[in-house]
């Protein structure tokens, strides 16, 4: 078995002076080389379980914490920001929060993050070129961050995270407003930092980018973990709809047509065609 | 009633001299529902910044029913064009939530049980009427986003204009904004919608316009920009058609860009 990277031990956590917990007991196991998918309809605690995996929960954002969060087995409520900011990553799902607004350039943003760890000059060009490349925005590098599109910024953002190489990355709905080939480049990008062993926790509403790319999913509804199992029976669960989480367009499909009582034949045409689409 | 129309209208964002749109000639009549899609970068959100006077044409001109705008202030444009941002927290800044949809109804005159009803109204239908005194920023970000286009959409202008009004909602939210989408179109409103979400643009919008490096590539019904004669000029632009379009493509059922019409003709 994969020795255990990311884990959450019975976590509950309280925003400072929020009337009652975000969070309610949540246990999570993300082993090296997993990709680990959580939805839930929204306020369900998706961002705050982030923000708790990813460390910034209460360490800079306040609150109370009772549980356990551990990296490779050690706890990381002692550790500093700056101890923490080399292991673990997080990707906000808003890229004018993630931005430091101090780059001039999209090569600068990007280079920010490893640039503050230290991280020496030759291996810290290496890195961000490689960061620009895997998400195919090498042609914005001259670019000032601040007059790139929403999704143009989502993602310099991103590519920040992967410069800074975490073996454990959070990232909270990062393909909201990215078309569906950057979509793609990006489900791409996580599933080989995966083959290279980094444990990567992603939040999001596309059921279908994470049936593609996670071995598991976890369900939330109001800050409690409700589904926790293997991504494909979880994205199938009929529970799903009601628990506010839409399933991927082909679970969908193709329970709506067993709804419409089409016949058999027709049914199994639907079934052929869906196989082949996803198999591509 | 607003008839829009662009006319070879180009834009150059200054610092760093990015065109952004290159020559957009587009007529979007009374109560049309448009969805305009393309790639990250494409040039939808500077289009629609022009609809309301954000921007102003570096070439070309805009007319709102036969009149150039040009000399027309964003005040008086508003009485037009709502537009509701991509990032709610760009556009939201009052203290409460009744404040936030207030503002924009107040600036245009309306008050007393106009401006109630306009209010109550746009609360209800995003389902936020039990939020009435709540910070905005107590709320999460997808209530945030239903707020800002509650805010829009309280000012009944005959244009609705909604920037990716989707993103980071909730299966709930969504249906929320098709409902909303829906009652302005029963109203005989305008609505343009910028979406990624390709399944919501086949249900809920009869036009779709798609952009390519700040020019239209395509034109057309939901069912003809989604026809596998389109894919190629799609996937020219990072858009994949919907999967109900590529099942009814496989199965020779002609173009059903929506499950409804998959299912209809199998």
């Amino acid at each position: 078995m994969a020795a255990l990277m990311l884990t959450l031990e019975s976590v509950t956590y309280r925003y400072a002076g929020a009337p009652r917990s975000s969070l309610h007991e949540v246990s999570l196991e993300l082993r090296a080389g997993e990709v680990l998918g959580l939805v839930g309809a929204s306020e369900s605690g998706k961002t705050t379980l982030c923000l708790v995996a990813s460390g910034l929960a209460p360490r800079t954002v306040g609150g109370t914490l009772t549980g356990r969060v551990l990296l490779d087995g050690e706890e990381t409520a002692p550790l500093l920001m700056h101890q923490l900011a080399g292991r673990i990553g997080i990707a906000f799902a808003s890229p004018a929060t993630q931005l430091s607004g101090v780059a001039a350039t999209v090569y600068e943003e990007v280079a920010f993050g490893p640039m503050n760890l230290g991280v020496p000059r030759p291996e810290l060009i290496a890195r961000t070129e490689e960061a620009l490349s895997a998400l195919r925005i090498e042609s914005l590098a001259d670019r000032d961050p601040a007059r790139l599109s929403g999704g143009q910024q989502q993602l310099v953002a991103i590519a920040g995270l992967l410069a800074l190489r975490p073996a454990h990355m959070v990232l909270d709905e990062p393909t909201a407003q990215l078309d569906p080939a950057g979509t793609a480049m990006v489900a791409t990008a996580l599933a080989s930092l995966a083959t290279n062993g980094a444990s990567i926790l992603v939040a999001e509403q596309k059921t279908d980018l994470l049936a593609g790319i996670c071995s598991r999913v976890v369900v939330l509804d109001a800050g409690r973990v409700v589904l926790d199992g293997l991504a494909a029976e979880i994205l199938a669960d009929p529970r799903l709809t009601d628990l506010g989480v839409a399933p991927p367009p082909a679970v969908r499909l193709r329970r709506t047509a067993a709804d419409a009582n089409l016949p058999a034949a027709s049914l199994a045409r639907l079934d052929e065609a869906i196989a082949q689409a996803l198999s591509q | 009633m607003t008839d829009l129309v662009l006319e070879g209208v180009s834009y150059r964002y200054r610092n760093g001299g990015t065109l952004a749109l290159d020559g957009i000639d587009l007529h979007i009549g009374a109560g049309e529902q448009v969805a305009l899609i393309g790639q990250n970068g494409s040039g939808k959100t500077t289009l629609v910044r022009h609809l309301n006077g954000l921007l102003r044409p570096t070439l070309g001109r805009v007319r709102h029913d036969g009149t150039d705008v040009a000399r027309r202030t964003v005040a008086q444009l508003a009485r037009s064009v709502g537009l509701a941002f991509q990032d709610p927290d760009r556009q939201i800044f009052a203290g409460s939530v009744r404040r936030e949809v207030e503002f924009g109804p107040r600036n245009l005159g309306m008050s007393g049980g106009q401006l109630r009803t306009a209010v109550e109204t746009a609360f209800a239908e995003v389902g936020l009427e039990e939020e009435a005194g709540t910070n905005p920023y107590d709320l999460g970000a997808s209530r945030r986003k239903l707020l800002a286009l509650a805010s829009v959409q309280a000012m009944g202008t005959p244009v609705l204009v909604l920037d990716e009004p989707t993103t980071g909602q909730d299966m709930r939210g969504v249906e929320i904004v098709k409902r909303v989408i829906d009652g302005a179109h029963a109203a005989g409103r305008t609505v343009i919608a910028i979406s990624h979400d390709m399944e919501f643009v086949a249900a809920s919008f009869d036009r779709v316009v798609v952009l390519r490096a700040g020019r239209v590539i395509l034109d057309g019904s939901p069912a003809s920009a989604f026809d596998e004669a389109s894919w190629d000029a799609l996937r020219s632009t990072y858009l994949e058609p919907p999967l109900p379009a590529i099942l009814g493509s496989r199965l020779g059922l002609g173009a059903t860009p929506t499950d409804a019409e998959l299912l209809a003709a199998l």
